[in-house]
């Protein structure tokens, strides 16, 4: 069974101009496989019923949902590569110099998910740099308890490391236990994680050189997105970056980062007030 | 962008067919190694061979050796497409010469970050 073509369109819009997250005719398959259960949950009997609920808009709520349902736990590793890119070519060239008096840098992936995107940060500062002498420091906060529970575990299903993780890192980096794959002792002694809600008390203190935050402001209301980037700014070291997702902004929110352009990549400094 | 699809099962090479065209790639399929060969002597040389490990014939590791001594066929990209998910097999087709390595079950995701991966993503796909 798959959507038929003019419900996935809809969906496809409809995830599109509420999250800027674009669903190829591909993902058809995900479509089914993200709803099926929400249909299930709602009593409903087909994705069919659900375009239809959606179309009358009788539930603003429903369209929330769907979002959510589609948007969640997309996580794969070095996910859409340029930040990465930016990263190895043109944050951490720029602290190893700045920082050179403190011998330190500290990168923060906000929504660390299942520990994906810190662990390809890992990898890439381990492959690419030589820090030896150097205090490295890679955290990883998630407002999920569970999800963080995993990150620590370090392991992924083969369906997991299949998502971008090239197979050279694979092979270096991980090991296999049953049928997962674990990362091993000197990949998880890099990171750590812990549970932290970005719209509760914050447990994290400055400075950090980098903070990732992809795909989460979109959650969010103007007014909430305004407190988050406020407060990152007073954690983020002068200088420092923000790194959000592809579609994201602090353009109209607020006037405390200069966007720059850094291999490619959007990336937003740190402005001094 | 042209890819040679390598597996001897019909229903595997439909999947990864279906996968790669989506995204505007032309295609080509061999249901093993051998034929495979012929098929790349034949022409046009595939961009990327997507290849099973398993098959009758000549296997895909086989296969990889082979198209790796082959000099002129230097700039095809082999990705495999496997079940065979121990370290030590994985090690063994990186050191005949494949370049990615995607394990079965997979889902239509994985192939499409991989050959973003690889930069071999044709203009207008997203990953």
């Amino acid at each position: 069974m798959s959507v038929a073509e003019a419900d996935f369109t809809y969906i496809s819009d409809l995830v599109g101009e509420k999250s800027a997250i674009r669903l190829r005719p591909e993902k058809n398959y995900l479509v089914e496989a993200r709803l099926l259960p929400l249909v299930k949950d709602l009593g409903m009997a087909s994705i069919g019923d659900l375009v239809v609920s959606l179309r009358l808009k009788k539930d603003r709520t429903l369209e929330a949902k769907v979002v959510e349902a589609m948007t969640t736990n997309e996580t794969s590793w070095f996910r859409d590569n340029h930040p990465f890119e930016a990263l190895k070519k043109g944050i951490i060239p720029e602290l190893l110099q700045r920082n050179v008096v403190r011998h330190s840098i500290r990168i923060w992936s906000a929504a660390s998910s299942t520990g994906q995107e810190l662990l390809s940060i890992a990898m890439l500062l381990d492959t690419s740099f030589d820090l030896t002498g150097w205090k490295v420091d890679l955290f990883g906060t998630d407002l999920s308890s569970e999800v963080v529970a995993k990150a620590r575990t370090g392991h992924y299903s083969g369906l997991e490391v299949n998502r971008g993780l090239p197979v050279t890192l694979l092979v270096r980096y991980f090991e296999r236990a049953g049928r997962d794959y674990v990362a091993n002792e000197a990949l998880r002694s890099m990171v750590r994680f812990d549970q932290m809600n970005l719209i509760g008390p914050w447990t994290v203190r400055g400075p950090v050189d980098v903070v990732f935050l992809r795909n989460v402001l979109i959650y969010f209301d103007i007014d909430v997105k305004r407190r988050i980037l406020e407060q990152l700014h007073s954690v983020i070291a002068p200088g420092g970056y923000l790194v959000l997702g592809a579609s994201e902004t602090t353009l109209g929110i607020v006037d405390c980062y200069e966007p720059v352009t850094l291999a490619g990549s959007l990336v937003h400094r740190k402005k001094e007030r | 962008m042209h890819a040679l699809i390598v597996d001897d099962s019909r229903a595997m090479r439909s999947i990864l067919r279906k996968i790669v065209t989506n995204l505007g790639y032309t295609t080509e399929e061999a249901g093993d190694g051998a034929e495979a060969i012929a098929a790349i002597e034949l022409g046009p040389a595939p961009d990327i061979c997507l290849i099973d490990w398993n098959m009758p014939v000549m296997n895909g590791l086989e296969l990889v050796t082979a198209v790796r001594a082959r000099p002129e066929w230097r700039n095809i990209t082999l990705m495999m497409v496997t079940t065979e998910s121990e370290h030590g097999q994985i090690v063994r087709a990186l050191a005949a010469g494949a370049h990615e390595y995607v394990i079965k079950p997979f889902t239509p995701d994985a192939i499409v970050d991989k050959l973003s991966l690889l930069g071999l993503l044709p203009e207008g796909a997203h990953a």
